[in-house]
């Protein structure tokens, strides 16, 4: 297909500009996303995230020292300090009224009420003279226009994981998707042998159920499975969710799975046969190894599947400490932390790494299972 | 820490048991009807006629109760009042079809219905014809179908950031707003513009569907024979003729599964609306208000009421599929 474009340069160009163009649709969205969070949580809230990596321009109100670190020379009280507890900027404007915070430049010395002077320099050092005692316990309000240099910072991430609970949730998280994707499994990979390779009667309508399942909203399942809960005393668990996730997954899982095994050489199996080997023989030995692929693939899905989903985990398990799962918080702070945009980047990030590194790592059978589910069938 | 080692040791458990029952099952029926002795014969005839079933068992046993008894118990609760005890006959419906906001949701769902699988599948063609033209392809592909691994809840924490709206004297840290402040124009509260909210949340699932569609649709046209291609080629067809009119018509059964796959994923949609509306401003849609009765208006009728009309939204897709499946076999 390339050589048909090749001699054509201009078109060549036009096709990378459009998939860079497509490419960075797609991800910038997620960079926004990943910068903000690793960024210090007063300045992702003054700049845009694109803008990251330069000085920031902001207007802050520092305080002095407090009145008992005055002291006296000449007959005039002084304070003094550094309205930058760790150097990181400069001071390019300052005010001692907030009708103008930006008066003065730095260097220059501003005249107060009662006689007192205010001086900043563009390091952020500043001295204030008084002809009378300080007196104020908090310290005076010193107005200063600052470029600050970018900071980034991995607090974000302390917080939301220690603070904010994001920590127990992740385990809850794992708590639920490790058994939810086993589980389903070997149950599938049974009954799409028998779909597959076992002579009975009705096979072919219990292949066609399995396939109408397979979209069948779950919508439809949450309030008689949620009565059914509380009539037989599972109730709000862990293992109600377990196998909530089971059922639903098996359709696809059983799916996918007759596909692959269907698709197996016919030797093989007819010849285990001849061999005398039953078939609970040629499933454990034979086709089970040969699945892995297949099995694989669903595994992924199934992962991706639990660990992202809300509903089930909404409908299916508490809202307490011990069963609230990540998705659920993130819905949470959603509402209680809306603006707090530190909390949620780095939550939301934190969130996604599993499944992105397990995206980029499998994706290989992903690609396949997303195939063998969709193009081979229904 | 204890509650992962309480799931690994569930899983464990599990494991063993569905070992435990297949291979407890399968010796039992090797005890039963032993296939050696006088019977041997009739014997293994007859656990060849059983086996099948203890295999078939707990997956026909999970699949009854989780996916097809609730959809007969559903029908039952819609015929029934908000607890699910006192017969109402057709109340239910009666109140849905006269009810403001499903109406507003079902009309929502339509919209979603046909811009979403559209826009998905437009975008996953073009990502496929383009990326396999060139060199670095590959990466591209992975990277625009990178957010399917994101859940939507995430990527409606990662699109609300997008769409951010602060003040117009204040700097804009949205991006999408930072750019039309950039050129001039005002910033926009996009996701509280009636009618128009719901395509920024419908943007969500296009960015998150148009990677699967590539997948697909790529493989689909690496599938085409290359002499149809080679043929037109040499009829003087140009790049573009060659993909309207020779690829995408041989790649129709691919589009296809694309589109319906990605419209009973749109019928469902839930997540994305409720985390960046809740389906107030004019944006909901059947999944989320079916949820809203359930939990918030504690009406089980209603809610299963609505979770059918979603479940008769799918049926043609259904009736296809199986169809489908038919005509294979």
């Amino acid at each position: 297909m390339g050589s048909i474009l090749g001699k054509n340069s201009a078109l060549t160009w036009v096709v990378h500009i459009s998939v860079l163009l497509l490419v960075l649709l797609w991800t910038i969205p997620t960079v926004g996303l990943l910068i903000s969070s690793v960024r210090d949580k007063d300045q992702l809230v003054a700049t845009g995230w694109w803008t990251s990596f330069s000085t920031v321009e902001r207007n802050l109100i520092k305080r002095s020292a407090p009145a008992n670190e005055q002291f006296k020379e000449d007959g005039k009280f002084i304070l003094k300090g550094n309205v930058f507890a760790d150097q990181s900027g400069t001071v390019t404007a300052f005010g001692w009224r907030s009708q103008q915070p930006d008066a003065y430049v730095p260097g220059n010395t501003a005249q107060m009420r009662k006689g007192k002077t205010l001086k900043i320099e563009a390091d952020g050092s500043y001295l204030l003279i008084s002809p009378t005692a300080f007196s104020s316990k908090r310290g005076a309000r010193l107005f200063v226009t600052v470029f600050e240099k970018p900071i980034f910072t991995l607090d974000n991430y302390s917080e939301v994981l220690f603070a904010e609970g994001l920590g127990k949730s992740f385990i809850n998280t794992m708590t639920v998707t490790i058994p939810a994707t086993v589980i389903p499994i070997l149950i599938a990979a049974f009954a799409a042998y028998a779909l597959a390779w076992m002579e009975f009667p009705g096979r072919a309508i219990f292949l066609a159920v399995v396939v109408g399942l397979l979209v069948v909203p779950l919508q439809m399942s949450l309030i008689p499975l949620l009565k059914l809960y509380t009539t037989i005393g599972i109730g709000k668990s862990y293992i109600g969710i377990w196998l909530a996730h089971t059922g639903f997954g098996l359709p696809l899982a059983i799916y996918l799975l007759r596909n692959y095994i269907a698709g197996l050489p016919r030797e093989i199996i007819e010849s285990a046969r001849v061999d005398g080997a039953n078939d609970f023989q040629i499933f454990v030995k034979i086709i089970l190894p040969l699945s892995f692929p297949a099995l694989a693939s669903f595994a992924i899905f199934q992962f991706l599947w639990v660990w992202n989903d809300l509903l089930i985990a909404t409908v299916f398990l508490g809202n307490n400490e011990e069963q609230l799962v990540m998705t659920g918080r993130l819905r949470e702070m959603l509402g209680s932390r809306g603006g707090n945009w530190e909390i949620l980047t780095a939550s939301a990030f934190v969130s996604i790494l599993v499944p992105l590194m397990v995206f980029f790592t499998l994706q290989k059978y992903l690609v396949r299972g997303l195939l063998s589910g969709s193009v081979k069938g229904g | 820490m204890e509650q992962v080692l309480l799931a690994l040791f569930t899983m464990v458990v599990a494991v063993l048991g569905c070992i435990g029952y297949f291979w407890g099952s399968n010796g039992l029926l090797a005890l039963v009807y032993p296939a050696k002795g006088k019977n041997g014969a009739a014997n293994i005839q007859k656990s060849a006629a059983i086996r099948p079933w203890l295999f078939m068992g707990p997956a026909i046993l999970l699949l009854s109760v989780y996916l097809i008894y609730p959809v007969f118990n559903s029908i039952y609760l819609s015929l029934h009042g908000s607890s699910g005890e006192k017969f109402v006959g057709f109340a239910n419906y009666t109140w849905l079809i006269n009810d403001e906001k499903f109406i507003e949701s079902f009309i929502n769902n339509m919209m979603w219905l046909v811009i979403v699988p559209a826009a998905s599948t437009f975008f996953g063609l073009l990502a496929a014809a383009l990326t396999d033209r060139i060199s670095w392809g590959n990466i591209a592909k992975s990277l625009i179908f990178m957010p399917m691994a994101i859940s939507f809840i995430g990527a409606s924490i990662i699109w609300k950031f997008v769409y951010d709206f602060r003040g117009e004297d204040v700097e804009q840290i949205g991006i999408l707003n930072a750019i039309l402040v950039h050129f001039g124009a005002e910033p926009q509260a996009w996701i509280v513009m009636p009618g128009w909210n719901s395509v920024f949340l419908m943007i969500i699932l296009i960015w998150i569907q148009t990677g699967f569609a590539m997948v697909i649709l790529s493989a689909a046209l690496r599938g085409i024979p290359e002499e149809t291609l080679e043929a037109a080629t040499l009829d003087g067809a140009n790049p573009l003729q060659i993909f309207l009119q020779i690829k995408v018509p041989q790649i129709w059964g691919s589009v296809a599964v694309v589109w319906t796959t990605i419209t009973i994923l749109v019928l469902k949609v839930f997540d994305i609306v409720m985390a960046m509306t809740n389906g107030q401003w004019g944006s909901q849609v059947l999944a989320n208000y079916m949820f809203d009765w359930m939990f918030r208006g504690h009406d089980f009728g209603r809610s299963a009421t609505i979770a059918l009309v979603i479940m008769l939204l799918v049926l043609p897709v259904m009736v296809w599929n199986v169809r489908n499946l038919r005509n294979e076999n």
